[in-house]
């Protein structure tokens, strides 16, 4: 069983300091599959099997690995919306799975999340504010009576949304502002820690980096600390402090940003951040590819052993039988931890420094508040956006994407100009 | 570009097709193409006059947001979409010189898989659930070879081979959802090219995959595309996968043109304020301490493009020109144009 991880002098400094917040140990989650008409159990699903880590106050901790990796899982166990089938959930030192009640409701306050669909995760029939301001009515204790719409509005203001628009519906914005709503929701209660299930995912491309340095203000402005749950590798690499790599319900290697992704000693790591493809043609074939043999076996029936050995190029005899421990193993500078026997340093991914390099702002701009409401607030002129214009023509999810323009009928039904007050 | 038989679905005899020859290697020309889907609150204007070519063994990248136009493009190539709501008011699409717009239904369904495929990006959606694997590949031959039932499955085993589908005589009577979603656009593929295609639309193949598979299918296209000489277009809104895999690409914003180069060019030095804030916007593996920048505001609702440059709205650098005045695409430096007005400061910034 892996050991409980120690923040190593290496953490110290940056966004990290060695307090630590949130501590998972030994967390699993096995769903039952229940066949026949007895619904008798014949198996478990093995999403989460053994993970352990610690999050330390005001860091971002990045979570990468494909589907089914037991990510989003994951995310859910640490606020507690699923109940572990084993290990424990500390938050400050107290265990989660042991509270209940008040103690529990006072626990949930300081650990929120963010979902990944910004069209599924707000309730169309509330209004905005109504959908910020819950968290609060369920907490009374930490708004005092009537100040609600104060601090919906103060919420609004701080992920860049015009705060006048507290009476509208999610419908009446685009995908980016409305995953400026989710946050603005998981933020409301001052949290220590918020868990982000793929929150930028379903953004395009453009949109992504709102929301990105959108969250990088609030972690800096309110010390929030970040589990940031993706399957993008660059995404994390941004954001991270550290980074954690999923495979199959387990963590293969854990470590600082630039010892994951500069010196990665895991092979699934490696042919992980080899496959992932960087906007530069003049890298084309110049860049080392691992290519997987076959897919991910199922969380059913994982391989005994080490769960990666089924299709890696490096795996011994001892790697069908021995499960490999998440310990600190050296990566050629210094260690970090990995869950290999045969460890090894192997550098993917040619990084360049560009800490110094500013953004040409003649083309784009770090500015996070929401566009459309700084068209509003500072009357710019011929801005485009204001939110009454947004529908869901402007970003969709990847499935709609697929249908892309051709669907626009359906979209229709959103358009604000139609739609009436859906209150009953 | 001549018929040598009457076109139709099934060809008289089984080696009897059609041959549409490209003059100087050039495969498609699409010519001032208008796209506009009719709705209850107006036109929308997908597609507002865009034009390219692709040549032989060439990968040409549509690069897009999503509302950008470029899956609207590709079904209008393919004669996919669906009108009304669509129409199509101006334009032509030139296959070997040959309009596919005013060509015959029956024509046109005969050069749709034998003469260019498609690729989609949801391969579960893309096959029917209630029939094998291997008997909708063979379905392919049965109708456009008329080749009888063993025959055409005998040629689907083949195929799922050749797309490096591991136990193919096995799991060629596998229905769709017992594949992975890499394998199920593995078969999507293998069906694609079965009647070997001139040209191959790729619409997103690799979105809805996980990394590893993305490199795994992305390498099976390249492998294909070379082996076979096929014109690829590679529609995607991933700057990563275009770098990887163009040869020249096409950026489109709200159903135009704004830039058209080789990837070299457009990667190092951008001619249009929306590719080179695109480029500013995304993270990159190999780059710590990024500072990112956001382009500003939305693309506009199509049902009420900007008047002058649709971008100008969101553009840093427009100046009164660009309200007014809807810049057209012009060559700005060998083989690159650009829709902007003051794309030579772009390229010099």
């Amino acid at each position: 069983m892996p050991e409980i991880i120690l923040p190593k002098a290496s953490e110290i400094g940056r966004s990290t300091t060695s307090e630590v917040i949130l501590s998972a140990k030994d967390l699993v989650k096995h769903y039952p599959i229940k066949t026949g008409i007895l619904r008798r159990t014949t198996g478990h699903v093995k999403a989460v099997d053994g993970v352990s880590f610690d999050l330390h106050k005001g860091e971002t901790l990045g979570i990468v690995g494909e589907s089914g990796c037991g990510k989003s899982t994951l995310g859910r166990l640490l606020v507690r919306l699923e109940a572990p089938t084993d290990g424990s959930v500390e938050f400050e030192g107290a265990d989660m799975a042991k509270a209940s009640g008040r103690e529990l409701r006072a626990l949930r306050r300081n650990i929120q999340i963010v979902f990944q669909d910004p069209y599924t995760s707000l309730n169309p029939r509330m209004t905005v504010g109504d959908i910020v301001g819950e968290p609060l009515d369920i907490h009374p204790d930490v708004t005092p009576k009537g100040g609600r719409r104060k601090r919906v509005q103060e919420l609004l203001d701080l992920v860049g949304l015009n705060p006048e628009h507290i009476n509208r519906y999610p419908h009446q914005f685009s995908g980016g502002q409305r995953q400026r709503i989710g946050i603005a929701r998981g933020i409301a209660l001052d949290p220590k820690v918020l868990i982000c299930d793929e929150p930028v995912s379903a953004l395009d491309v453009s949109v992504q980096a709102q929301v990105v340095n959108l969250m990088e203000k609030l972690q800096d402005e309110l010390g929030l600390a970040y589990v940031f749950i993706a399957h993008d590798l660059s995404v994390v690499r941004h954001i991270s402090d550290r980074v954690g790599v999923m495979y199959l319900g387990k963590l293969a290697e854990l470590g600082e940003e630039d010892e994951v992704y500069d010196r990665p000693t895991h092979p699934y790591t490696q042919a992980l951040l080899s496959a992932v493809p960087v906007p530069d043609p003049t890298l084309r074939g110049k860049r080392e590819h691992i290519v997987l043999q076959g897919d991910v076996p199922s969380p059913a029936n994982p391989p005994a052993g080490c769960r990666f050995h089924t299709r890696c190029w490096k795996a011994q005899e001892r790697c069908r039988t021995d499960v490999p421990e998440l310990i600190l193993r050296p990566d050629g500078r210094g260690e970090h931890f990995s869950a290999c026997h045969y460890a090894e340093p192997r550098a993917v991914v040619d990084t360049v420094d560009v800490t110094d390099v500013e953004p040409d702002e003649r083309f784009a701009d770090t500015d996070v508040r929401d566009p459309a409401t700084i068209a509003a607030v500072e009357g710019q002129p011929g801005m485009d956006g204001p939110v009454q214009d947004a529908e869901g023509l402007v970003e969709e999810t990847p499935e709609q994407r697929a249908a892309d323009m051709s669907s626009l009928t359906m979209h229709d039904e959103g358009h604000p100009g139609k739609v009436e007050d859906p209150r009953p | 570009m001549t018929t040598t038989t009457q076109p139709g679905i099934r060809p008289a005899n089984a080696t009897g097709k059609i041959t549409y020859t490209p003059v100087d290697g050039r495969l498609l020309d699409v010519e001032d193409l208008h796209v506009e889907f009719h709705t209850d609150d107006g036109i929308a204007k997908a597609i507002n006059g865009v034009s390219f070519t692709l040549d032989q063994g060439e990968s040409l990248a549509i690069l897009g947001e999503s509302g950008s136009g470029k899956s609207v493009t590709a079904q209008a190539i393919m004669g996919i979409l669906d009108m009304p709501p669509a129409k199509i008011p101006h334009g032509a699409v030139k296959y070997c010189g040959v309009d596919l717009l005013t060509m015959p239904d029956d024509r046109r369904r005969w050069v749709r898989g034998a003469e260019i495929a498609m690729i989609f990006q949801d391969a579960l959606s893309s096959l029917n659930p209630v029939f094998p694997v291997g008997w909708q590949i063979a379905e392919m031959f049965r109708q456009h070879r008329g080749m009888n039932k063993s025959d055409a499955q005998a040629q689907a085993v083949r195929l799922m081979e050749r797309v490096a589908i591991p136990a193919a005589k096995e799991r060629v009577k596998a229905y769709p959802h017992q594949f992975s979603g890499g394998m199920r656009q593995r078969i999507m593929i293998a069906m694609a090219i079965a009647l070997d295609p001139a040209v191959l639309i790729a619409d997103e193949p690799t979105t809805a995959l996980d990394v590893t598979v993305q490199a795994q299918i992305m390498s099976l296209l390249q492998e294909l595309q070379q082996e076979r000489q096929m014109g690829l277009i590679l529609i995607t809104h991933d700057l990563g996968v275009v770098a990887d895999v163009a040869d020249r690409s096409v950026v489109m914003y709200a159903g135009r043109l704004v830039e058209t180069a080789n990837v070299y060019d457009l990667y190092r030095n951008p001619a249009h304020p929306y590719t080179r804030g695109l480029l500013e916007s995304i993270p990159r593996l190999d780059q710590k301490g990024q500072t990112l920048a956001a382009i500003g505001g939305l693309p506009p609702n199509l049902l009420r493009i900007p008047p002058g440059c649709a971008f100008n709205p969101r553009c840093r650098m427009a100046k009164d020109v660009c309200r007014v005045d809807l810049p057209a695409l012009r060559e700005v430096a060998s083989g690159r144009h650009s829709a902007c007005h003051f794309a030579e400061e772009v390229i010099d910034a």
